[in-house]
């Protein structure tokens, strides 16, 4: 990725680095302090407040849609006699892919040592935490009398009986719940050191208001008297480093074993080896299709173009063009297997999702996953803010429509004609699925708001100030030979003059 | 390390700052060089290198995370063998009671739950934190540390700690500013010895 210019023989090698700056604009770190706990730091504007008000409203159309359905049964979704998964089932593995982008940035890209993800991980691990708080609504609703709930956790019922360990939809519960937690301890330990940086600058003494004294004591809290010591960043750095070796695959397992519920059982259409690989491609796809839609809001509302970089966006629709076409070669692989196999229960699925009454969903998903982001294999495309942002939106939608087409195309023809039905969803199924978008922005605003939303240490520390080495070589080529020195790539520093710190 | 002498901040003693991670850096091994051992550096994010320079050896973390993990995935099979095949079996669809194979992704899961959980807490137990009170904080100057301000610390407890002789020192491996930090506040030292206090200068940053 580097190449060296050409300089005479005498001149000592310059390395010019390709990769485009992760932090532009010139900033130092206390800019990039600036820059991000200031929004936490200033007043709320308006527009929060109107954000804010608009989250709460759908909210409370969720909780309404779960009051009615928890009071009258599972009755007033679409569900029928083959169809028992609907709506439910196909948001629930729609949010669940969606969280999983973050964790992906936040450790599997953390232990491939990719330091672009550090501009964005915060926000893509809060993102994770919210879309899973979405999807536990759906199984936890599903199973009709929700007060009942706790039989799914091992302790013992009223009838002295302990869960079936056998069962798919057990290794779900634990997987999804533990998913959950570990994502919170990950967050919330990258969070310790900013959360100390906010604690730091709420003004004390006569300056301080009420409003900073209650900060002050709250942050304080959280931060847990971080100090930044070298003896506490060691034992930090090697949690992290464990967290994310955890988390890389626990990610994987997670929508495994989401694919487990489908392919556990022998509906055809279902019952294929290929779900965990395409689940966990899918949900990779449509979590960065989540991200680059948060992204591209953030950094235009925030102000943040200087982080969270251009470089950063068009990594990110790579990865979407690299897991869309994955996720395509699983549907026709899909194909292949079903007319290989022979089986002609499995062959009639698979005709019936192209040509039968489902057909409007296949080919919105073919459209929507597999074709679409085919048109970020052109660079100027991928560096297009709307044209990202669109795709983003039509990846989520496509990928909305994969999980419809799995769930609803299997079931609502099975084994006997006689069973067959046809599936629609109730206006119920609408208003839960519309009002989790409630749910989620309620508690993506709150996180903009009180947390710091860009990793500040991390950033910081993939600044090339942040090599000691980067201050021993003024005189010899100046930093951009320390750029060489340094080794950790990723920026062009040839053009920026010596540091005046010394 | 111990689990609570780890806490480097236990002591009060000299805060020195400087002005960029490569100045902390190269002090930090100069005042080793000079015979100092409790000392610390403190700075907005992790220095590369700044372990070795302080001769520390590799965290023991992970042996604790490995005992969780055993820990987790020992628990997961018991729980599992216990519940389905001792306390209340069910036969369902004549499966065995118990069987490895449908008990793994469970096993797996909670391995990872008390690996985490370990990973945390054993972090914070290492590290002493949570930990309010810090004669640390009384320094107007080290607000800026989770910042953009690097320090070194040397604790009044080190063999070779004179406040004084060693202030001197700081300043002549590169300190801005040196102050005592006590527990009733703290003291700038100037250059020269004179313990009173000046004038605060703002910490420059690759400016």
């Amino acid at each position: 990725m580097s190449t060296p210019t050409a300089t005479a023989a005498h001149e000592p090698q310059r390395i010019i680095l390709e990769e485009e700056a992760l932090v532009q604009g010139g900033l130092n770190f206390h800019d990039v302090t600036e820059a991000v706990a200031g929004h936490v730091e200033k007043r709320i504007p308006t527009a929060w407040y109107l954000a804010f008000t608009g989250a709460c409203l759908l909210l409370s159309m969720m909780w309404f849609s779960l009051a009615f359905q928890v009071w009258n049964g599972t009755g007033t979704w679409g569900l029928n006699n083959p169809v028992g998964w609907g709506w439910a089932i196909v948001n629930f593995v729609w949010w669940v892919g969606i969280g999983h982008a973050g964790t992906l940035i936040s450790a599997i890209l953390f232990l491939f040592r990719q330091k672009w993800r550090t501009s964005i991980n915060r926000a893509a691990e809060a993102m994770t935490l919210f879309a899973v708080a979405c999807a536990l609504i759906f199984p936890t609703f599903h199973v009709g009398r929700v007060w009942l709930v706790y039989y799914l956790l091992p302790i013992p019922n009223s009838m002295l009986m302990w869960p079936n360990f056998k069962s798919p939809l057990l290794w779900d519960v634990f997987a999804v719940s533990i998913y959950g937690s570990v994502s919170l301890l990950f967050w919330y330990v990258g969070l310790i050191p900013d959360l100390a940086t906010i604690r730091d600058r709420v003004p004390t003494g006569d300056k301080a208001t009420m409003r900073d004294k209650i900060r002050q004591k709250v942050y304080a809290l959280l931060s847990l008297g971080w100090t930044g010591a070298n003896r506490h960043w060691r034992h930090y750095e090697r949690a992290y480093l464990l967290l994310a070796g955890l988390a890389t695959p626990l990610v994987l397992s997670v929508h495994t074993v989401v694919s487990f519920d489908f392919a556990v059982s022998n509906v055809p259409g279902w019952h294929t080896t290929i779900f965990p690989p395409y689940f966990v491609a899918g949900a990779i796809f449509s979590g960065f299709a989540m991200v680059v839609t948060l992204m591209v809001l953030i950094r235009k509302v925030y102000n943040m173009e200087n982080i969270i970089t251009m470089g950063v966006l068009e990594k990110c629709n790579i990865i979407i063009l690299v897991t869309g076409t994955i996720v395509g070669f699983a549907y026709i692989t899909e194909f292949f297997i079903a007319w290989y196999s022979g089986v002609i229960f499995e062959q009639y699925a698979f005709i019936n999702r192209m040509f039968g009454p489902y057909a409007w969903a296949y080919w919105a998903m073919m459209t929507c996953n597999l074709i679409s982001p085919q048109v970020f294999w052109v660079k100027k495309f991928r560096r297009s803010i709307p044209i990202m942002f669109a795709l983003s939106i039509v990846v989520n939608i496509g990928m909305w429509f994969e999980r419809f087409v799995i769930t609803v195309t299997s079931l609502h023809r099975d084994f006997l004609i006689s069973s067959w039905d046809y599936y629609s969803p109730t206006i119920w199924d609408v208003t839960l699925y519309v009002g989790t978008f409630g749910w989620f922005s309620f508690l993506f605003l709150l996180f903009l708001r009180y947390a710091p939303m860009v990793a500040i240490a991390e950033v910081k520390a993939v600044m090339p100030q942040a090599d000691p080495h980067f201050y021993h070589h003024e005189g010899d080529g100046g930093p951009g030979h320390a750029g060489g020195h340094g080794g950790d790539g990723g920026v062009t520093v040839t053009a920026t003059p010596p540091p005046a710190a010394h | 390390m111990s689990l609570l002498s780890g806490r480097p901040d236990a002591n009060v003693g000299l805060l020195a700052q400087f002005s960029n991670p490569g100045t902390l850096y190269d002090a930090v091994k100069e005042i080793r060089k000079r015979g100092y051992t409790r000392i610390e550096a403190y700075s907005p994010f992790p220095i590369h290198g700044m372990d070795k320079a302080m001769g520390l050896s590799y965290s023991k973390l992970g042996y604790l995370v490995f005992i969780g993990a055993i820990t987790g995935c020992s628990l997961a099979f018991l729980m599992q063998w216990w519940m389905n095949a001792v306390d209340y079996p069910i036969n369902i669809s004549n499966k065995p009671l118990f069987a490895f194979e449908p008990s793994v992704p469970v096993a797996f899961e909670l391995t990872v739950l008390f690996s985490a959980l370990t990973a945390v807490g054993g972090m914070l137990a290492l590290n002493g934190l949570p930990r309010p009170y810090n004669p640390l904080f009384f320094s107007k100057r080290f607000a800026r540390v989770t910042d953009d301000a690097f320090f070194l610390q040397v604790e009044a407890v080190d063999g070779k700690y004179d406040e004084m002789a060693t202030a001197e020192l700081l300043y002549e491996i590169g300190a801005m500013s040196v102050e005592v930090v006590g527990h009733e506040g703290t003291r700038d030292i100037a250059r020269g010895g004179q313990a009173e206090s000046i004038e605060v200068p703002e910490p420059v940053v690759n400016a």
